[in-house]
């Protein structure tokens, strides 16, 4: 399988993402950059983090506009498991991909720490090695991080069992503790925290390890099968 | 065609938290401001725009607030248009 990582003009995280992707799972990985139109040779797609087009407006909102994420939304369409991880989550919302918005920490201070998450469904191609309710340490390093949704899509989220991760200890003010939540097809998931930043032991944390394995495991099987 | 100077304000909906609001509020109160209610901030934005007419000029910052000015999920707006000159 082949994974493509986007980078946009201020993404900061796409070269820890492919390396990590590499490491972890020894697949090849392109960084694509933010123009590209045709992302259909690729079988996964990360929207890393960083500060794309300086999170001018909203974080996220010009990215939205750019030709890679019609065609990211257009993978997307066809099943492929999309990430995005932190101002990736952002753009993901802003494009519609996700529903929600992520607005500023409620303390307005920037977090960099390890987070304890909560793994809350492994019926996910992102989640499928993980235990539901086993606690991983992911760092999380954002100002805007704060997950808000209209109530009636909160329930949604919540009956669909589309949270994916929820913190242990709530670092930003999301509401019900969100993490990370999935689309209804289940194989777009947006998060804040960054696994590429938990894939080594003197990182702090390898619980990022599996979350590339599932998507690789995931994507191995459908070819398989193709 | 005509021009038009537009001012938009977008900001969050009230029924979502404004931390930097709530951060002010609590500047002012220690400055002894002691009657000052409730802070809201949001952003301003001004431009100018070429249109037939003041209606297509409305139309056409409407939508612009709906797809990029504004996020609906959390925000809200209002704008202003004026005819250059006038």
């Amino acid at each position: 399988m082949r994974w493509a990582v986007v980078v946009f003009p201020g993404s900061n995280c796409d070269r820890d993402a492919e390396q990590a992707i590499r490491l972890v799972t020894g697949d090849p990985v392109d960084l694509v950059w933010h123009d590209a139109e045709d992302l259909s040779a690729y079988d996964a797609i990360v929207l890393p983090g960083g500060f794309s087009y300086g999170d001018y407006l909203r974080a996220g909102a010009i990215a939205r506009f750019s030709p890679v994420v019609r065609a990211v939304a257009r993978e997307a369409e066809r099943g492929k498991p999309v990430i995005g991880i932190c101002n990736g989550f952002q753009i993901l919302t802003e494009a519609g991909l996700l529903p929600g918005a992520l607005l500023a920490n409620h303390h307005l201070q920037f977090r960099c720490e390890i987070a304890k998450l909560r793994v809350q469904t492994n019926d996910s191609p992102f989640t499928r090695l993980y235990e539901p309710g086993e606690m991983i340490r992911i760092p999380i390093a954002h100002g805007e991080g704060r997950y808000h949704a209209d109530p009636e899509v909160l329930e949604e989220l919540r009956r669909e069992g589309r949270v994916a991760f929820r913190y242990v200890e709530n670092p930003n003010g999301s509401v019900d503790d969100i993490a990370g939540i999935l689309n209804a097809r289940r194989n777009v998931l947006g998060l804040m925290p960054h696994p590429e930043r938990a894939v080594i032991d003197w990182m702090g944390s390898e619980d990022g390890i599996r979350m590339f394995q599932s998507i690789h495991a995931h994507v191995e099987e459908g070819l398989t099968h193709a | 065609m005509k021009q038009f100077e537009v001012e938009v304000k977008v900001w969050l909906k009230p029924s979502v938290f404004d931390p930097q609001g709530h951060a002010v509020h609590g500047a002012l109160v220690s400055l002894g401001f002691e009657g000052a209610g409730e802070v809201r901030i949001g952003k301003f934005i001004q431009m100018t725009l070429e249109a037939e007419d003041e209606g297509a000029a409305a139309r056409q910052v409407d939508d612009m607030c709906q797809r990029v000015l504004a996020n609906p999920v959390m925000e809200t707006y209002a704008f202003e248009i004026r005819e250059r000159g006038q």
